[in-house]
């Protein structure tokens, strides 16, 4: 099995570890965690599949691996905001679950607010 | 012994994201992170990215790193253990389901085309007319430039948003709590010695990037390092965002491309086109006006909303 | 709208769409450089400047006839970014601007930094973020590259967020993170899929990977993921996850500018994957799964809409059953006979549809926004004698109202004749059926909320503030536009459509999708909407409403289940093996 290969089965398995942990993970900066790791793995496949395009003395195709540079930019710049907007939802209300819904939300409150 | 190395790497790289998502506690968690991130900036180097490995380390582990760790420990003070734990018995089905899809996109990259199509070839044919040796260079400011200013817009939007999230009263003020240490302590002294350092590797790795693997962002990113370094010894405190000074070098840089881009229309028919013999000095020109917007974005990016008045 | 010749070559006037990409940015630049006060000068002097260059670059295409294309700094794709802007562009570009501007003179007054409420903060950042929205979208509408298009959705979450809980209340910012940590999910499914269809064709650019693409598993999986993200940003049930908290609870607004606008641009997207990139390889059933989620969404996010208490929230909940409505075209442009989705009758049709709903929801939102400040409440029960007290906000409600039913003479009626000749064209009568029903649910929602106001207060005048009256003629404004922006968007008509809208036969459809509403209105809403009903048929009715009763909660339930992380995560991952699945079986049946 060639590195292109190999990154990209590791890739996969990393988005599918990703969506685990953000679908079960309930508090929401494991979820950021989580959302990092599936990046990851995206941007891992991306890797190796320029990684397959080496040609002309390039060692990899650069177009993905410029790409690839601001995709990380990207999802550095997300989890900043979203560690940002949990931070201040633990200051404003001294918890930082997502489950619990606002009774404004709930469809058969009625007449609250 | 590469084959070995890559598939020591690839089995570390899934334990630690599977220690990542499991582990119980938080700061575990996201110390395995940051190993996992190091871990990956060897893939790259792997995969023949020397310029993503030194993003990885830089952005993807080092400040992400960071803002988690930060993170964790300031909702770590009184926070309960995350209350419910979710719904246990959608664990069986959300396993399955991520697996599938690992399934699926396993099965893709086996059936990825047997002659891989690549743009490296016609990169390699305009790289001359580009006059940058590197080649991701060449992609990020000159054939897709569009991107490299979207990226810049990016981080401002997103510390718009950051900014936005500070509580009224404290709007207009300093972000990040005012810090204290020693000043004797080791903190304190890294903090004197090593920003000189840090600001010559950084520049140093900025200069080179139009010919070797390096660039603006990757420099940015230990610029700003230092920065935060010096603010985390205490020896300065970050300034008020509503300095005008602050905001008007946020956006210099961004406006700088814009303006460059348009110069392109009259000098060389189209908009983020540059002259012949001129493509160098104009890409170093923009990657410069980019450096100090950058440096400050990923930093104050970094230290989150406004969490305090005026005074220090 | 045809398909026009693709160019590799920069056309004349092509600049327009740089600029039209580049004003709202560089208006937000400057924002940030001058602070806060300055923001909404800022804003205000960009709205004309940007709408005129929406209609330039309108007359320019509408003049050559072709695709306007530019191809950033010369260099032509795959190795370089061209924007490229066809009739849909056009009239999303268009739309989007005047939309902008009437949501900017909408929100003069609300956010007027010199002003105590809401603050410098939310003020000036309001006007930020609206412009970055506009600068985001006008780059979704324009851009041919698959890449530039996912920086460009990260742009659109990043400036929508903040919007969500710009009064920085705990139960805003809930909604603004499970917003942003689904929206940041859908994103990376999308460029899980552009990633793989650069790993298959080595381009990213829409117009060569139509050429290039064939149907094939990696294709597929592209296409199943890249849908599935998108569909969750655009928050089609059951992925509508973050919708009703976020835009019922920023101010109005935000709400309309999340509602009108955000959601269409990762929607116009989609159309771009499915009927530019990839048209040849989507499959019939793929398309009538696409189709049927929007039929599902229409019942439930109408049902759920009825059952509210609060105006704003019911106004929310119609967005979810209008976001239904715009998937309605994909099962019917699906050509059987070339086995590809094609540009035809069925998605001018659509996106007729996203142009009145962005109009007609941008000003339902702000009316809603109005009654709201006037009132200091919006309970749906408690709103009698509004329409005495602001009549311009209660008419601007009803047409907007009218708007999104599809009577006539509104661009929807228009679309939904479009929609209702495709089905019959093509043999696929069920759609019928859902596109008249879901009429009828509109009018059900905006009847009830027209009977409330309607009704003579039991005490005093309730108006307790004056809300400005250039706040009410602005939300007026756009929904007249609504009515009458899709006639001149659209251009030549086939003219059998409109031959006579005012016929007998058209008429009684009328009739009979109004008499729909009040029936569904009267059955499902939580307060009877007559409540003075003849004694005789009392005991009929009553046992009719009980049963129409318990079916609204049990949709209201079927709703918050589906909200929940867990349930929607799960749902999202099912939508993609399905989409998946039926790409894979569809191509092989």
């Amino acid at each position: 099995m060639n590195a292109a290969d190999l990154f990209g089965v590791v890739a996969a398995l990393l988005v599918g570890i990703g969506l685990y942990g953000l679908i079960v993970n309930p508090q929401p900066l494991r979820k950021i965690l989580s959302f990092n790791v599936i990046g990851n793995g995206v941007f891992l496949l991306f890797g190796a599949i320029a990684y397959r395009g080496a040609a002309f003395g390039l060692g990899s195709d650069p177009v993905p691996q410029a790409l690839l540079i601001t995709g990380l930019v990207v999802a550095f710049s997300a989890t900043a905001l979203a560690v940002a907007l949990l931070l201040r939802l633990f200051e404003a209300t001294g918890s930082d679950t997502l489950s619990s819904e606002p009774p404004a939300a709930n469809p058969s409150a009625a007449g609250e607010q | 012994m590469m084959t070995f190395v890559n598939l020591l790497l690839a089995v570390l790289l899934l334990a630690l994201a599977a220690w990542t998502t499991l582990a119980r506690n938080m700061f575990a968690a996201v110390v395995g992170f940051i190993a996992y991130g190091a871990l990956l900036a060897l893939a790259w180097v792997q995969l023949s990215g020397i310029d993503i490995a030194l993003t990885e380390a830089a952005i993807g582990s080092g400040l992400t790193g960071l803002l988690l760790l930060n993170a964790a420990s300031r909702l770590h003070v009184n926070a309960n253990a995350g209350g419910n734990t979710g719904r246990s018995r959608l664990r069986v089905p959300a396993a399955l389901l991520s697996a599938a899809v690992s399934g699926a996109l396993m099965l893709c990259v086996f059936a990825l085309p047997e002659t891989p199509p690549t743009l490296a070839p016609d990169v390699a044919a305009n790289l001359a007319s580009t006059e940058v040796r590197n080649p991701i260079t060449a992609v990020l400011l000159a054939f897709r430039a569009m991107d490299t200013l979207l990226e810049a817009i990016v981080l401002l939007f997103a510390l718009i948003g950051v900014w936005s999230l500070s509580s009224d009263p404290h709007w207009g003020g300093r972000p990040g709590l005012r810090q204290y240490s020693e000043p004797n302590g080791i903190l304190a002294y890294t903090a004197r010695v090593l920003p000189p350092i840090g600001i010559v590797v950084g520049a140093y790795i900025f200069w080179t990037g139009a010919d070797y693997p390096g660039g603006k962002f990757q420099g940015a990113t230990l610029l700003a390092a230092m920065w935060l370094l010096v603010l985390m010894a205490g020896l300065a405190d970050a300034p008020p965002i509503r300095r005008t000074w602050l905001r008007v070098a946020l956006v210099a840089g961004p406006l700088a491309f814009i303006a460059v881009g348009f110069l392109g229309l009259q000098t060389a028919g189209a908009f983020l086109a540059y002259p012949e013999g001129f493509v160098k000095p104009l890409i170093i020109a923009i990657e410069l006006a980019l450096l100090p917007s950058l440096t400050l974005v990923l930093g104050l990016l970094l230290l989150g909303a406004p969490l305090r008045g005026e005074e220090p | 709208m045809p398909p026009v010749p693709e160019q590799a070559v920069t056309s004349a006037g092509g600049l327009l769409l740089v600029i039209a990409v580049l004003l709202p940015f560089v208006g937000v630049l400057i924002g940030i450089a001058l602070r806060g006060v300055h923001a909404r000068r800022v804003a205000l002097c960009t709205l004309p400047l940007g709408l005129a260059i929406a209609i330039a670059i309108a007359v320019t295409v509408l003049q050559s006839g072709a695709q306007l294309t530019y191809l950033l700094g010369g260099w032509a794709p795959p190795l370089g970014v061209a924007l490229r802007a066809d009739m849909a562009a056009v009239v999303m570009l268009v739309v989007v601007a005047v939309v902008v501007c009437g949501i900017g003179i909408y929100a003069c007054d609300d956010f007027n930094p010199a002003r105590e409420s809401p603050g410098p903060r939310a003020s000036s950042t309001f006007w930020l973020l609206l412009l970055a929205v506009w600068g985001s979208l006008n780059l979704v509408f324009v851009s041919g590259d698959l890449f530039t298009l996912y920086v460009a959705l990260e742009l659109l979450t990043f400036a929508g967020v903040p919007l969500v809980c710009l009064d920085g209340r705990g139960d805003t910012l809930r909604a603004a993170l499970r917003y942003l940590l689904f929206a940041l999910l859908g994103s990376l499914l999308y460029l899980l899929g552009a990633v793989l269809l650069y790993g298959a064709y080595g381009t990213l650019d829409i117009a060569l990977l139509r050429a290039a693409s064939v149907p094939e598993p990696v294709t597929w999986a592209a296409l199943a993921l890249a849908t599935t993200g998108l569909l969750a940003k655009t928050a089609l049930f059951p992925l509508h996850i973050w919708l009703p908290p976020a835009h019922a609870g920023a101010p109005a607004a935000a709400s309309a500018v999340l509602s009108a606008l955000v959601i269409k641009g990762s929607w116009f997207l989609l159309i771009r994957l499915w009927f530019d990139a990839l048209p040849g390889v989507v499959t019939f059933s793929a398309a009538q799964v696409l189709g049927a989620l929007g039929a599902i969404a229409i019942v439930v996010g109408s049902v759920v809409a009825l059952r509210q208490a609060r105006l704003k929230l019911l106004v929310a909940y119609s967005t979810v059953a209008q976001i239904g409505y715009l998937f309605l075209m994909f099962p019917l442009a699906f050509d059987a006979g070339s086995n590809m989705l094609v540009h035809d009758a069925a998605l001018t049709g659509g996106i007729l549809q996203g142009i009145s709903h962005a109009t007609a929801k941008a000003s339902m939102f702000m009316a809603a926004g109005l009654i709201s400040a006037a009132l200091g409440h919006d309970r749906i029960a408690d709103l009698a004698g509004v329409a005495r007290a602001m009549p311009i906000t209660v008419l601007t409600f009803a047409v907007a109202g009218i708007a999104l039913m599809g009577i006539v003479p509104s661009g929807a009626y228009l679309a939904k004749k479009l929609l209702l000749e495709s089905a019959a064209d093509s043999g696929q009568w069920w759609w019928t059926l859902v596109l008249q029903g879901g009429a009828a649910f509109t009018a059900g929602y905006v009847v009830l909320v027209l009977v409330n106001v309607l009704r003579r207060p039991g005490g005093a005048h309730p108006v307790i503030k004056r809300v400005p009256a250039v706040s009410e003629y602005a939300a007026l404004a756009l929904a007249v536009c609504s009515l009458l922006l899709a006639l001149a968007a659209l251009g030549p008509l086939p003219a059998h459509l409109i031959s006579n809208p005012l016929a007998a036969g058209e008429l009684l459809a009328t009739l009979l999708v109004l008499l729909g509403g009040v029936l569904l209105a009267q059955g499902l809403s939580l307060h009877p909407l007559f409540a003075a009903a003849p004694a005789a048929t009392m005991p009929a009715s009553g046992l009719l409403r009980r049963s129409a009763g318990a079916t609204g909660v049990m949709f209201a339930r079927i709703d918050l289940l589906a909200r929940g992380w867990t349930v929607a995560c799960i749902s999202l991952l099912v939508v993609a093996l399905l989409f998946g699945g039926l790409l894979f079986f569809g191509a092989r049946g």
